[in-house]
């Protein structure tokens, strides 16, 4: 098993996300063996969640898509387990507070440790309030990744010194989806947190197509993307993992020119 | 009673996305700055007594303590304040802050839809833009206040995500305010969400406990037995408990809605079936499944119809300071009917809650005990939904 930091040692990353679940725990493996044979760097693993506040419409979708079909935590950690069983690409789970908070974050972690995640995302888990997840995360060895928005400002510099794993720059305001133009000043953001810490920093929301992740990875250490690959499980199903094949490899071979 | 980080024992904080930090942190502040101006204050007094009507009765219910058979009942009036409830005392205070701040335009969530009017109210008269987001379930259960915040000026977002409710309408204005933040409020109705909101909200309410205390006492020349209240997020509730946390002779009672019934899963009373969670923005009491999944719940008030409770109400559960009740359905409706043909008031199906409650207690103390009870809104929106309840069509 790779950790976090390996995924930046192929040029520059392409991290995919993927909802456990959506339309089945079957279609999650087979999705994610396809991002990993095509250039995956790194695969972020959504738990989903019934309220999941810093999504849009297409990964809300999945959500409830996932939950209807019965998919629940422990059923994701089998599937963890058994993805291990081949495949060595880090794995981070990104899902909201209350999943680890109501599982007890302590059995979490710990299964988080002998199923091989090596990293935890918690889009509503600020700065201020990561201290009783973040002991509980070092004492099991998985990174608490921190994330850096548009309008953090004075905060990225504090942010970025206590960062582990990868840092997470938000791209835009408002909640995840596609779209079209990417505004912000993302260069600067990146600057800042350059002089605060050496780990990798990747940016997310919004980036669908091969020349936005470019753009992106140009100013970075790699491109994220969720909404635009949820978007093939929506259209397609059961069938989605060969067109997920298809899609990370255009966008890793984009990134595999960008310096 | 706030810790500075906005802990409450172990509930509160800033569960939040990292976009919304600063927005949290300058609200913080520029609530610091106001709290104390005599201007602000000043300000703030001015609105509330003449323009919502402020200091709203406490009235004698005669009547119904004779029928009750024990402890002396009074109600506090808030359904008399403009826009019918006590959401505009929250709301003026709120928007006056805003303003303040060079914020020009106000979102909010609904229940019921009497935060939302109260919001549209307060946007209009100082000018600023609306956007309510409510619930698509609570758009047909309370059509005649989508019409009112129209009226109003407000454009009302319809929410068809997740049940379609109160916790939705929630979701989607913490939405909207992370993709637009410079010129926007999030005007939440309730002692929840992140710190400050639970403290600024119920620092805003708590005009009701301050009142009831100089009324009673004017009155009665004591302080009440028992202050009952009804409770979803908890608004209503704080503002009337929060001058006698103090006084621990005055019991604190919060009616929760057990829809039909606590042993059901038609129920969104928190505190009898919920446990501690993570949720809009605070760690408190939810309604959730055993892997953190948070349940839809049911209430026939869409203003209690919320899977969670403010902290500060966690928190004054847990060291026992009050006490939490739940209140079904059929109770809430029971007491909607007796107090309007018993005193000629027609509550809110919410504070019904509350009324029902105190119909169990008061028979069981002596005549020299008092009661108070919020009568948190008005029940002329509720109508039409009780009487399809009663099995009689009518429609708005």
């Amino acid at each position: 098993m790779n950790n976090i930091r390996s995924a930046f040692e192929n040029g520059k990353a392409f991290i995919a996300f993927i909802t456990c679940g959506d339309p089945d725990l079957g279609t999650t493996a087979a999705a994610v063996r396809a991002a990993v044979e095509n250039g995956a760097d790194l695969i972020e693993l959504g738990i989903p969640f019934s309220d999941p506040t810093a999504e849009g419409p297409i990964i809300q979708g999945a959500n409830l898509r996932a939950l209807t079909g019965g998919v629940t935590t422990d059923k994701i950690f089998s599937l963890v387990k058994e993805l291990r069983q081949d495949v060595t690409t880090p794995f981070v789970f990104m899902t909201y507070a209350n999943v680890i908070f109501s599982y007890g974050a302590e059995r979490f972690l710990s299964a988080c440790r002998d199923i091989g995640i090596n990293g935890l995302i918690l889009p509503d888990l600020p700065f201020e309030e990561k201290e009783e997840f973040l002991s509980v995360c070092h004492a099991y060895n998985i990174d608490l990744i921190s994330l850096i928005a548009p309008t953090s400002e004075n905060r990225i510099a504090m942010i970025a010194k206590e960062a582990e794993g990868f840092l997470y720059i938000v791209s835009s305001l408002g909640v995840t989806g596609m779209r079209s133009e990417i505004k912000t000043d993302l260069a600067s953001i990146v600057e800042v947190v350059r002089q605060n810490t050496d780990i990798p920093c990747a940016i997310g929301f919004g980036i669908s197509t091969p020349e936005q992740a470019q753009k992106m990875a140009k100013i970075s250490d790699g491109a994220i993307v969720g909404s635009a690959i949820i978007k093939l499980l929506e259209k397609y199903g059961k069938d989605a993992p060969k067109y997920i094949g298809e899609y990370v490899k255009s966008m890793k071979d984009a990134l595999r020119t960008t310096v | 009673m706030t810790n500075p980080n906005g802990r409450f024992g172990s509930h509160g904080g800033q569960y939040i996305p990292e976009t919304l930090m600063n927005a949290v942190i300058e609200l913080e502040e520029a609530y610091n700055r106001y709290k104390n101006d005599p201007a602000f204050n000043r300000e703030l007094s001015e609105l509330f007594n003449e323009y919502a009507g402020r200091p709203s009765r406490l009235y004698f219910a005669e009547k119904m303590t004779r029928s009750l058979g024990g402890a002396k009942i009074y109600l506090k009036r808030e359904d008399l304040n403009h826009t019918g409830s006590h959401k505009i005392n929250n709301v003026l205070g709120q928007a006056l802050l805003a303003k303040k701040i060079g914020k020009t335009r106000l979102i909010a969530e609904t229940g019921a839809g009497q935060h939302g009017v109260a919001t549209a109210t307060a946007a209009a008269l100082l000018d600023m833009e609306c956007v309510v987001f409510m619930g698509e379930e609570d758009t047909i259960r309370q059509a005649l206040n989508v019409y009112r915040m129209r009226l109003l000026g407000a454009e009302v977002v319809s929410v068809k995500s997740g049940t379609a409710t109160l916790k939705d309408a929630v979701s989607e204005a913490m939405r909207e305010w992370t993709s637009r933040i410079a010129d926007t409020h999030y005007c939440l109705g309730s002692v929840m969400g992140p710190h400050p909101f639970p403290t600024i909200v119920r620092d805003f309410q708590s005009i009701i406990s301050k009142e009831i205390r100089e009324q009673i006492l004017a009155k009665e020349g004591k302080l009440p037995d028992a202050v009952i209240a009804c409770v979803g997020g908890g608004s209503n509730a704080i503002g009337s408990f929060y001058h006698f946390i103090e006084d621990k002779n005055v019991k604190l009672i919060g009616c929760e809605a057990a829809g039909r019934g606590i042993d059901t899963f038609e129920t969104a009373a928190t505190i009898n079936t919920g446990r501690a969670g993570i949720f809009h923005g605070m760690k408190s009491y939810f309604c959730q499944d055993e892997f953190g999944q948070i349940a839809p719940v049911y209430s026939i008030s869409a203003g209690l119809d919320y899977p969670g409770i403010g902290p500060e109400h966690a928190y004054l559960h847990d060291t026992g300071r009050a006490e939490y009740v739940p209140v079904t359905d059929d109770e809430a409706v029971c007491a909607f009917e007796y107090l309007s043909k018993t005193e000629g008031i027609i509550p809110a199906i919410e504070s019904a809650h509350a009324i029902a409650h105190a119909m169990k207690i008061a028979p069981k103390m002596n005549q020299n005990q008092i009661i108070v009870i919020t009568i948190s809104g008005r029940g002329d929106k509720d109508c039409a939904a009780i009487a399809r309840y009663r099995g009689e069509d009518i429609h708005e």
